[in-house]
């Protein structure tokens, strides 16, 4: 079977091997050429001058578990004691302290939410109500007023829940906001494109810091007087409006990838434009738009940070109250990277997450 | 102008006998890109069952026509009635008119994050309200027809190019339409996949289907339709049944045109 070896023995070639080792490896690598080779060399110089020491002041030095802080400013390194003395303060703020278990609980139904929506095989339209009932426990469970919970007013909530509720309500209600003035944009009709035009426009040429000015201080100006709007609301109605106008760019953005073709053949069987918009479009347009959909996720849910300035503390405005205390003060680098740590945990779950949903939806089309 | 009513046949010489009824009448028709006349007072009567190869240099305005017949272009001038509805901006009308016409695109334009079964049941169940179950199966009678049932659970980017061509014309036949619009369908195609897509043509013609067909295929042309429509600038030059079109063509341009196409 002369035919045959000559078929086995050409599926059998591999690429030459070049190098091989770990040596190989740094030869090819690190040590390719004379400038590659005083790179790495500088690096490493450098990495040397910055690892040990911070090493130390992080872990070595650091003064762990309670202690007090004449304990921390002697041994020199961080002073973990002021996160463990702070870090239910930090975390949950001003909530009266012997009712933390709820805000807890508060915010594994939002990270229990944000997981079960993760998983494609629960996308579907009953996703919606699980969003409701889970988003309405969750503000059942941080006001209380039944069931014998105490009634606590959102004026006193703070840090993590709060920067939790602002950034998923906010994302969520203001999405399929943007979706709709996105394609209004693009609508034939020339005052619905007018008017989302101009939405967009004005609320994109100012800064979010004055939105929730105008909404905190301008606002209540044109309500008759008697009529008040709770504050949190106040803000959270400013962030859907300014996260709204940002993500209706992203999705045109994805609309316009679309080729005219999948329009012409939506439109050749009849699809009315609803059905053509909500079947062949939106589904192709936003999985295109992942990537910077989510950037705006992630830089929404940091910019939660500035509803400071409206008197709301959330997780960045108590870490810095933590630090007016007289007795721990000084110790901002250690807030600061406490709330670093958990900031990046959940825009690190947002940026792998998304990075997973793109290929698994282009696993399934192979465009 | 005459609407031909008998015509040759190329699998079974002799007359073709049509009915009287009249799928499609277009009367007067103009359009313009801008200010670019693109169609020039197009008058045509396509009758049920009849089969229509319409070719013509490019920019000559077929593809447009056909795009006016099922609305993907609005004519400005004349009338187009198809199957007894007249195409004017009542959504009703056009939505009526689109549920009657099938469209074949160059592109394919099948829709890449559906699988092949659901490119072919999204249209049936969103427009015509057929249930899931009874459109599955009508669309795997189809692939069947196109020959290609095993590929029904594949997304379009899995498949070749006249693999998705035949998707698409079981796509446009899941809507059981009156008539079938062509619009360059093999263009696109490498060379080694134009037959099968025109061999899924053919059968489609011999189930007595109202077709117009916007082709280059000369050999489609002489075999299937029972008339072919040259067009120029925007202008019906010539029709005729494809024997005389191809042996005795008439006008200047018509002979220049055969003789540039069938030259190589």
């Amino acid at each position: 079977m002369a035919q045959d070896t000559g078929v086995g023995s050409r599926s059998v070639e591999r690429p030459p091997v070049l190098s091989a080792g770990p040596l190989g490896w740094l030869r090819a690598n690190l040590f390719s050429t004379w400038y590659n080779a005083l790179l790495t060399i500088v690096i490493l110089w450098v990495l040397l001058q910055i690892v040990p020491p911070m090493a130390d002041w992080l872990v070595l030095s650091a003064q762990w578990g309670e202690g007090s802080q004449e304990a921390c400013r002697a041994a020199g390194g961080a002073c973990w004691s002021f996160i463990d003395e702070k870090w239910r303060f930090i975390v949950f703020g001003t909530f009266p302290s012997d009712q933390h278990w709820r805000p807890t609980i508060a915010i594994l139904l939002i990270i229990g939410l944000l997981f079960v929506s993760s998983n494609r095989n629960f996308w579907s339209p009953w996703l919606g109500l699980v969003w409701v009932v889970g988003m309405g426990l969750v503000f059942g469970i941080l006001y209380g007023g039944f069931l014998g919970l105490s009634f606590v007013p959102n004026t006193l909530w703070g840090g993590l829940p709060l920067t939790l509720v602002l950034s998923v309500v906010g994302l969520a209600v203001a999405f399929p906001f943007a979706v709709l003035l996105a394609l209004g944009r693009r609508s034939d009709l020339p005052f619905i494109r007018a008017m989302c035009v101009g939405f967009i426009e004005l609320i994109r040429g100012v800064p979010l810091i004055s939105i929730l000015f105008m909404a905190s201080v301008m606002f209540p100006l044109f309500l008759p007087t008697g009529v008040t709007i709770d504050k949190l609301l106040r803000a959270q109605i400013g962030f859907i409006l300014f996260a709204a106008a940002y993500q209706a760019e992203v999705v045109r953005g994805g609309l316009q990838a679309i080729p005219k073709g999948q329009y012409e053949a939506a439109d050749g069987l009849g699809l009315s434009y609803w059905q053509k918009t909500s079947k062949i479009i939106l589904p192709q347009a936003l999985s295109i738009v992942i990537p910077p959909m989510v950037n705006t996720f992630i830089s929404f849910f940091k910019d939660t940070s500035l509803v400071i300035i409206i008197g709301l503390f959330d997780l960045m405005s108590t870490a810095k109250a933590a630090l007016t205390d007289p007795a721990w003060r000084g110790f901002y680098r250690e807030a600061y990277i406490f709330i670093g740590l958990i900031y990046f945990a959940f825009c690190f779950f947002m940026s792998r997450y998304s990075q997973w949903l793109e290929t698994s939806l282009n696993r399934s089309r192979r465009h | 102008m005459t609407a031909i009513q008998t015509s040759g046949d190329g699998t079974t010489p002799g007359p073709r006998q049509l009915g009287d009824e009249v799928a499609i009448e277009m009367i007067g028709v103009h359009k313009w890109f801008g200010e670019f006349h693109v169609l020039r007072d197009i008058n045509l009567t396509v009758h049920r069952g009849e089969r229509i190869v319409v070719c013509g240099p490019s920019g000559s305005g077929k593809s447009t026509l056909i795009r006016c017949i099922n609305r993907l272009e609005e004519h400005q001038k004349g009338k187009i009635i198809v199957d007894g509805t007249e195409l004017t901006g009542n959504l009703k009308n056009i939505e009526v008119v689109r549920r009657e016409v099938g469209m074949v695109f160059q592109h394919f334009n099948l829709f890449p994050h559906l699988t092949v079964l659901e490119n072919c049941t999204l249209a049936p169940i969103w427009v015509k309200k057929v249930p899931k179950a009874e459109a599955e199966a009508t669309a795997m009678h189809y692939l069947e027809r196109v020959r290609i049932p095993e590929q029904a659970k594949k997304y379009p980017g899995q498949l070749s190019g006249g693999q998705q061509q035949r998707v698409a014309i079981a796509r446009a036949l899941c809507m059981n339409p009156k008539v079938m619009l062509f619009d360059e369908p093999t263009s696109a195609l490498d060379p080694e996949m134009v037959k099968e897509v025109l061999d899924t043509m053919v059968s489609l013609a011999e189930t007595g289907m109202t077709m117009l067909v916007v082709t280059h295929e000369m050999g489609f042309a002489k075999s299937v339709a029972d008339r072919v429509i040259f067009m120029d600038q925007g202008e019906v030059v010539e029709q005729n049944e494809p024997e005389e079109f191809f042996s005795n063509p008439r006008s200047e341009r018509t002979k220049l045109f055969l003789s540039q196409i069938l030259s190589h």
